[in-house]
């Protein structure tokens, strides 16, 4: 494999590419990037693919793209995708894999590890290569009150990177990757990877005109204070281009779904800007926030633990501020 | 049926949670707790084997306080506990501590099998969530995780899941490796008669070499990552609070467009 111009040289660097209805989602376009200072770039796209999807690979540094087949619903849970990632390993020569951090990518990461004898990080905020070529990687711990910095210590390794955490850079002189097509059947003996669990059903939920909640650069978020009615709380989404979030309160109350639940057992965001209206903070939702890098409260309660970590903070009620905000966004970003 | 449920001991939510100087999670600082998420696991095993009966082992790895995690799943309603403990393990990362209870799980399998391994959805100090799936892959189990609903018959456990953006329900033949999310159940508290027989039930302590594990596969030995530097997060700094004076809406567009973040 020619080096490609790549900073690192050429280890194979394997991205397993998110996708919805047959475009590379946002964060797969971050990993893309992050990769690309880790070595030759390699992305793996399971189920069928298109050329505009292939050409945007490669404009985000893809020197290769790695198609296999998903014949059954089965063939794309964790375990049989560990299997067919540890196959491209073995075909490639990989050193590193990355994928975006969701709970099924974290559990498939952790079965290629073991596979492959790598080194497992999770969750990672950022993911370089240390002087000495190490894969060196930082994570938040304990709702993002502590930073962590560790290296894997062996050589081949597999990281989750947290949606938000790279910015997703095109490359200045993109080439048009080649596809390789491969067999599942191939990569993986169908027997071992799992054949006893059965997809009864698999329902994608319709996703909202909003970007997605996980991938977000601007979410607000509703909690107890919001008594039932998320219209402002949309509202000012709306007006920031943002997604809608939730406490488990609101969630469990059932004003919104479950999906949209920000915390330890929800979904862990970390955008750029941070809105929680009616929120009180508390430790199970900060985990899932607290990594944002900008975070604004309202709250009628001044004793609201939020206002310990806000980096700006009102003391009222979220059905004046929350409406007055949003017409003010409205008419600043009409003036350009 | 016979359900092992893995917890976990780990440092009070509500506590202030630190890390050491060579970057291990500091465990000195207070009181530890059972893994909330953990306390749905052991719920979920009680009312299986009510109804369809069966006992439930609670399972942890840890140093001795970590004793405290089995003790409340057995006040809970778990018939046994297991504890394994060995100075060796202290320092294991996921693939040690999996290691370790996958060997325990098969040890108890050995006098008349396992039919259900259940563990919490993450536990709430490393939230890494990948402790199932190797569990798993070492007892080559299939595996149907993150259950928000969980349901056994016929010797088949199916389970329903809300990921980012489908919701599956999945079926696996028995025995297998499952994980509940919060979702699944309200665990209940402890009464008074689950504490009293909790007190007189003991709790089976193994070591690694009761489990023939090598020492060199588990602790700081067997790790394949190493901390290099663990930092608080700074305060933040230039922090504004102000009180809503009819204008407070105004001045938080103003904010977000000082710093650009008006989308």
């Amino acid at each position: 494999m020619s080096d490609m111009g790549s900073a690192a040289g050429g280890e194979v660097v394997l991205v397993l590419v998110e996708q919805h209805d047959g475009t590379p989602r946002g964060s797969a376009l971050e990993l893309l990037t992050a990769a690309r200072a880790l070595g030759t770039v390699h992305a793996v796209w399971l189920g069928e693919v298109s050329d505009a999807a292939v050409a945007r690979l490669g404009a985000y540094g893809a020197v290769a793209v790695h198609v296999v087949g998903m014949p059954t619903p089965e063939a794309s849970l964790p375990p049989a995708v560990a299997a067919v990632l540890a196959g491209l390993i073995d075909e490639t020569g990989a050193s590193t894999v990355l994928v975006a951090s969701t709970f099924e990518n974290k559990e498939l990461a952790a079965r290629l590890a073991l596979a492959t004898g790598a080194g497992l990080v999770v969750d990672a905020s950022a993911v370089q290569r240390g002087p000495d070529g190490r894969v060196v990687t930082t994570q938040a711990a304990f709702a993002a009150s502590w930073t962590l910095r560790g290296e894997v210590t062996v050589a081949r390794a597999v990281v989750a990177l947290k949606p938000n955490a790279v910015h997703a850079d095109p490359v200045a002189t993109p080439v048009v990757p080649p596809v390789i097509t491969h067999d599942a059947a191939a990569l993986f003996d169908g027997a071992a990877a799992d054949a006893r669990v059965r997809v009864v059903e698999r329902t994608p939920r319709p996703e909202s005109s909003r970007p997605d909640l996980g991938e977000a650069q601007v979410v607000v978020v509703g909690g107890r204070g919001v008594e039932g009615d998320f219209s402002p709380v949309e509202d000012l989404a709306d007006a920031l281009g943002g997604a809608v979030g939730a406490t488990r309160v609101a969630t469990d109350e059932g004003w919104i779904s479950h999906e949209t639940q920000v915390g330890q057992t929800g979904v862990t965001i970390s955008p750029r800007l941070y809105i929680g209206a009616g929120v009180s903070g508390a430790v199970h939702h900060r985990g899932g926030m607290q990594a944002s890098e900008v975070i604004v409260a309202v709250n009628n309660d001044v004793d609201a633990p939020i206002f310990e970590f806000a980096d700006f903070g009102v003391v009222g009620d979220l059905f004046t501020v929350l409406p007055q905000a949003a017409a003010e966004i409205r008419r600043l970003k009409a003036q350009g | 049926m016979r359900i092992v449920v893995c917890v976990k001991h780990v440092p009070d939510l509500q506590a202030e949670r630190s890390f050491t100087a060579d970057g291990r999670v500091d465990r000195s600082q207070g009181d530890g707790t059972l893994s909330e998420l953990d306390e749905h696991a052991v719920e979920a095993a009680l009312v299986l084997t009510e109804t369809l009966g069966g006992e439930v082992t609670v399972v942890t790895v840890g140093p001795a306080d970590a004793e405290d995690a089995v003790r409340r799943g057995l006040q809970m309603g778990a018939q046994h506990a297991v504890h394994v403990i060995d100075d060796a393990i202290a320092g294991s990362d996921v693939f040690g501590t999996a290691l370790v209870l996958a060997a325990a799980i098969r040890r108890l399998g050995a006098d008349g099998g396992v039919d259900l391994v259940i563990t919490g959805m993450a536990a709430l100090d490393g939230l890494m969530s990948v402790l199932p799936s190797l569990l798993a892959a070492h007892l080559d189990l299939p595996q149907a995780t993150l259950a928000a609903e969980l349901t056994v018959a016929d010797g088949v456990v199916r389970v329903r899941r809300d990921l980012d953006h489908v919701t599956e329900v999945l079926e696996a033949p028995l025995p297998a490796v499952v994980s509940v999310t919060d979702q699944a159940n309200e665990p209940r508290y402890p009464n008074f008669k689950g504490i009293m027989a909790a007190r007189k039930t003991p709790v089976t302590a193994w070591s690694l070499a009761d489990l023939g594990i090598d020492p060199a596969a588990v602790g700081d030995a067997g790790a394949r990552t190493r901390v290099l530097e663990a930092t608080p997060r700074p305060v933040r700094e230039d922090r504004v609070l102000i009180t809503d004076d009819g204008e407070a809406g105004l001045r938080l567009a103003a904010y977000l467009a000082e710093n650009r973040l008006l989308g």
